[in-house]
């Protein structure tokens, strides 16, 4: 066998065994690739690589070179190798050819110990308040490197505590490790230059800029990036230990962008969301806005069970005949649809069966925008506005619809109205019109404008509490799972969807589940076809559309 | 009641039948009243002396008034309870009995079920009423009926005992049930045998039939298995034949006793319950009131017993320098209820004795069982008869 | 397969049974005779006579929190006896002390701090886990409730049973 490695690669021997990467792989990256995790504080693979924690601190040895400038051979045909009689830092090394590396011999273990503790000496004992804990790299490595007992018999040093650099973070500078994760992010990534180190030797500290604040729409990724428990979200403050957190991979519903995320929850509570890494999405970041983004499913507003105006009880039954009863006494054009780009594919689609079975009314979405960044928001704020394009619920431009609509509710002509999961008062219509409705069939999470003159509201499952599929701004289809349960009897909006269209039909449907729904979908739409809820995986599938 | 009064007419003078009958009910509510008494506190004595042996404390709690009663007058029971500890419980223990819920289960032959737990303790209740329990008060015989005929009624009636047991274990249409009510019946059955012929000695010695006429020889010539004993002042007979005799006697007595641990299935013969091995033997599926009255016949059987026992061999309710009541006056009155005292002391003793056994011996297998009661005790009991016989017969 | 059980060569008084019988009595009534002697002191008498005053130090009694000698809640609600109960008794939910207090600097106490004590087992690991030294088993054993709220213990009940313990660590007492 040829030692040459094929072009643009280049062979490294990591804990003797050989392997090829290509050129500029990082040593760190190397390893890890290799199955040998280096432990790591300040290096982050998006970031720049400034080697200041040495906590990745391998041994490397370099090809033995013979007189003639080759490289000297060992009995096994590979190079001999002069190993380099102390560590070096693996995250600001790129492999080169014939590189080995050692990463669990004793010197590496002794130096990763040595610096442990001295990363530990002036660390408090916190751990029981810090809402890293359990997720904390200092815990997770000191277990591995660390020393049951201290050595340090001196006055640890005082830094500030509990200090909001941030409207969203907390900063607890004696738990820091100087590791500049969170100031090379906001340098590097979010281009908001805040945070830096003040003061000297053992007094180094975080801190933000004199008069400034970490206020950028972007300040919690520098949370995530913590390697301890210095930076953390004001708003997951205290609220609940990690490794209570039941963790479901999920994605944002707040704009067209659809980061991936991870709902931590626990007992049927949503206590944070955080960034989940995709390349082609969201790389490893996530909006604070989005993130913070779930509390109003928690909120005690919450519409827990069908009401129908004038019946003192409804069940979903009872509730969804009377919805159909009503649909079906007025002709197609009479009836008008407001659907949402923030319904899964699945709902859209049953929406559009609807849409059939009732005649083909008008119907339309509302547009939601706001001010992109060039980072991840997005302008469109609709999750799935392509998803409502590709199943026929969207005018051709969305929201062009809504102008007629409101106008035939205005001159009488529209008697009903159905708006699923939005507010008809951001269409354009004032609350006289929806006064004069006939019907207005709402589907909704929250009481808002438009329930208050609902003659049918049927309470709806929020974005933790549903699963579906939704296709982001570039027409990746992407996955939501349901971390917790819908509150009181509200069900899945497909489920009611389901639930109409039978009513309608007085007939079966054949939908209990969802995968049902995303089969007779993919059936349905050339662009989703092959496709099914479980193929799509955690990271989406790229749809040409 | 006429016809009946003329046939009596020979036996008995009319004028005397109301005297009769209002004698006879007042020692019948008398003794009832006694027996029952003594039931309740026989099974308070036995979960006492059980816990005394156990080096336990057992039920020390319930006094005079009952807990919730103290409690409801403001007395709390701690004041009470060094003095009367524990001796309201078997007045406890009836009125949670009484509270209980009444419950039949739906498989049983429910008219047999009914009427079993009755024919228990109504057995043993009956054959009381031929023993002597006392000498005489004002003139009148202590014994309800006073029949030439007395154990053969005894075992008569006890035997009745039995159909308690069967009708329960079968009607209970439960394995259990069924299998405790088998064993008891051949149990009883055996048991009666040697039971019945071990006390043939004694009436062979007496000559008649009469409890009363035996316990009045007894008075005469001394207790059966202590015939030093006697009424008159302490003397031994100078015959052969009167020391010989003892053997007999004691053979009798020793059999007699233990075949009434059979018949009043006392551990350790208590095989028709064996809760170990048969839940709760014929009674399993009883609970409440009927579950009381077997329980209460089971202890009625054993005063019972005991009494019969007294009476037969330890000289009923004679006591050495406590003369015969009877007289009609106010020492003979005080008299004749020291003799009944008397005689149930020994009861009780008697009674003790049971419950001492019963935590000292384990349980015999069944075929022990059989094996002592065919094998050894009948043959036993009627060498004995022969023995008696040969004795009187040929020896002075 | 039958087996040939051989059986123990019995003396005639071993075989009358009747010595044994007597024997059995000696015991039965020797024991009965000390008891009513009061020479046997076996068991004891339990409402008046209690266990208290014998208890080991290491008796695990009823969980309880103990403040320390400022009068501060030691627990910090780390929630890790909530993690490790095995029988999921513990409920807690945290809070935040406000800077300005007068224990500000630990940041963080037990808002709700609730054990049910009818899922209770005693076992002890809450305390075994507590890095603050905030939850004992102390010697409360006779709990007692006439309805089942009354078994739930609260932050109050808990407290109110742990008292104040010293002599434990107080590293708070450092911080800045």
């Amino acid at each position: 066998m040829s030692n040459e490695a094929p072009q643009n690669l280049v062979n490294v021997q990591i804990d003797g065994v050989w392997h090829q990467f290509p050129k500029g792989t990082r040593v760190i990256e190397a390893c890890s690739q290799a199955g040998k995790y280096v432990p790591r504080y300040c290096y982050h693979p998006r970031l720049s690589a400034p080697g200041n924690c040495r906590m990745c601190m391998v041994q490397l040895g370099m090809p033995k070179m013979g007189p003639d400038r080759k490289p000297e051979l060992g009995p096994d045909g590979k190079p001999v190798h002069n190993w380099i009689p102390r560590t070096n830092i693996s995250c600001a090394q790129d492999v080169s050819e014939g590189l080995a590396v050692r990463t669990d011999s004793d010197i590496v273990k002794e130096t990763r110990e040595g610096i442990l503790e001295f990363l530990l000496i002036n660390h408090p004992l916190d751990c029981p308040i810090c809402d890293q804990a359990g997720e904390c790299r200092l815990q997770e490595f000191s277990f591995d490197y660390g020393q049951a007992k201290s050595r340090f018999i001196e006055q640890k040093v005082k830094k500030p505590k509990r200090v909001e650099i941030g409207p969203r973070v907390t900063l607890d500078a004696e738990r820091c490790i100087l590791c500049t994760r969170c100031i090379r992010f906001m340098r590097e990534v979010a281009k908001d230059d805040v945070i830096g180190i003040v003061n000297r030797g053992s007094y180094n500290e975080i801190a933000v800029y004199p008069d400034r604040k970490l206020d950028s729409n972007y300040s919690l990724n520098t949370v995530d990036l913590c390697p301890v428990g210095a930076l953390t979200s004001s708003d997951f403050r205290f609220k609940m230990r990690t490794w209570f957190l039941k963790e479901t991979k999920s994605i944002c519903t707040s704009c067209a962008t659809g980061c991936n995320t991870i709902i931590g929850a626990r007992e049927n509570v949503v206590y944070r969301q955080t960034p989940r890494e995709n390349n082609d999405v969201n790389q490893s970041w996530m909006c604070d806005h989005g993130r913070l983004d779930f509390h109003y499913l928690q909120s005690a507003d919450r519409l827990l069970e069908p009401v129908v105006k004038g019946a003192p009880e409804a069940d979903w039954k009872a509730a969804l005949a009377s919805a159909a009863r009503a649909l079906k006494a007025l002709k197609p054009e009479e009836i008008a649809l407001i659907a949402s780009g923030r319904l899964t594919n699945e709902e859209l689609f049953l929406a559009a069966r609807l849409l059939k079975k009732l005649g083909n009314p008008i119907h339309d979405i509302i547009s939601h925008t706001g001010k992109a960044d060039d980072l991840l928001v997005a302008a469109d704020r609709n999750p799935n506005t392509a998803g409502a394009k590709l199943l026929g619920l969207s005018a051709t431009e969305p929201g062009s619809a809504l102008p007629v609509i409101a106008s035939g509710i205005r001159g009488g002509r529209i008697k009903a109205l159905i708006v699923l999961g939005e507010d008809a008062t951001d269409a354009g219509l004032i609350e006289a019109d929806l006064n004069k409705l006939q019907t207005l069939i709402v589907t909704s999470l929250l009481p808002n404008r438009t329930t208050g003159f609902a003659s049918h509201i049927l309470p709806a499952a929020g974005f933790t509490e549903k699963r579906g599929s939704m296709i982001n701004k570039t027409g990746r289809l992407q996955r939501l799972n349901r971390a917790v349960a819908a509150p009181g009897i509200a069900r899945d909006d497909w489920e009611i969807l389901v639930g109409l269209i039978e009513a309608l039909t007085e007939s079966v449907s054949g939908f209990t589940t969802i995968e049902e729904v995303f089969k007779a979908m993919s059936a349905e739409v050339p662009a989703l076809a092959g496709l099914s809820l479980s193929k799509i995986g955690d990271l989406g599938v790229q749809l040409s559309l | 009641m006429n016809a009946i009064l003329q046939f009596l007419h020979p036996l008995i003078d009319p004028a005397s039948i109301p005297f009769l009958l209002w004698t006879t009910l007042a020692k019948s509510i008398g003794l009832l009243c006694i027996v029952l008494v003594m039931v309740s506190y026989t099974v308070y004595a036995e979960r006492r002396v059980s816990s005394l042996i156990q080096d336990r404390l057992g039920p020390n709690r319930t006094g005079f008034p009952l807990s919730l009663f103290g409690n409801l007058f403001g007395i709390k029971w701690r004041d009470w309870s060094p003095i009367l500890g524990g001796l309201g419980q078997p007045i406890a223990d009836a009125v949670k009995l009484l509270l209980k819920e009444e419950f039949t289960p739906a498989f049983v032959k429910k008219f047999y079920f009914w009427i079993a737990p009755g024919l228990g303790i109504g057995a043993a209740i009956v054959s009381l009423a031929v023993i002597p329990f006392g000498s005489k008060i004002w003139g009148v015989d202590m014994v309800i009926a006073n029949i030439d005929i007395g154990p053969l009624f005894v075992f008569a009636i006890s035997s009745l005992g039995v159909y308690g047991i069967v009708l329960a274990g079968w009607s209970s249409n439960s394995k259990y049930p069924f299998l405790g009510a088998v064993r008891s019946t051949s149990q009883l059955i055996s048991y009666e045998l040697s039971l019945g012929l071990s006390v043939v000695p004694l009436f062979m010695i007496v000559g008649k039939l009469n409890l009363v006429d035996l316990v009045s020889y007894q008075v005469q010539n001394g207790w059966m298995i202590l015939p030093g004993i006697t009424a008159a002042k302490p003397h031994l007979p100078g015959t052969l034949g009167s020391y010989l005799i003892i053997v007999p006697i004691l053979i009798s007595f020793i059999v007699f006793t233990i075949a009434m641990f059979a018949e009043t299935n006392r551990l350790p013969f208590d095989l028709p319950e064996g809760e170990t091995e048969l839940v709760g033997g014929y009674h399993t599926e009883y609970s409440s009131l009927k579950f009381a009255l077997f329980f209460l016949g089971e202890y009625t059987a054993m005063i019972t017993g005991s009494s019969f026992i007294v009476t037969l061999f330890l000289g009923a309710w004679h006591f050495p320098g406590i003369p015969e009541g009877g007289a009609p006056s106010l020492a003979g009155l005080l008299l004749g209820f020291v003799n009944i005292g008397v005689f149930f002391v020994k009861v009780i003793a008697f009674l003790l004795f049971f419950i001492a056994i019963r935590w000292t011996l384990p349980r015999f297998r069944y075929d022990q069982l059989m094996k002592l009661g065919w094998i050894y005790f009948f043959e036993i009991a009627l060498v004995n008869i022969f023995l008696t016989a040969l004795i009187l017969a040929f020896v002075p | 397969m039958a087996y040939k059980v051989s059986r123990p060569n019995l003396t005639f008084a071993e075989k009358i049974y009747l010595p044994s019988v007597l024997a059995g009595l000696r015991i039965t009534l020797g024991h009965l005779w000390r008891m009513l002697r009061g020479k046997t002191h076996v068991v004891m008498q339990y409402p008046e006579e209690k266990w208290d005053s014998h208890l080991p130090e290491y008796y695990r009694g009823a969980p309880t929190l103990v403040r320390d000698e400022h009068g501060r809640t030691r627990c910090v609600s780390c929630q890790l006896c909530e993690f490790i109960c095995p029988p999921r008794a513990i409920r807690i939910k945290p809070g935040e002390i406000p800077a300005g207090d007068k224990f500000g600097k630990v940041e963080k106490y037990p808002a709700e701090f609730d054990i049910d004590m009818l899922r209770c087992i005693y076992c002890g690991l809450c305390q075994e886990v507590c890095p603050e030294q905030a939850i004992f088993l102390q010697k409360q054993y006779a709990l007692t409730g006439t309805a089942r709220t009354q078994l739930m213990h609260n932050k109050e009940k808990l407290l109110e049973m742990g008292g104040i313990k010293t002599g434990l660590v107080n590293k708070w007492n450092e911080k800045k």
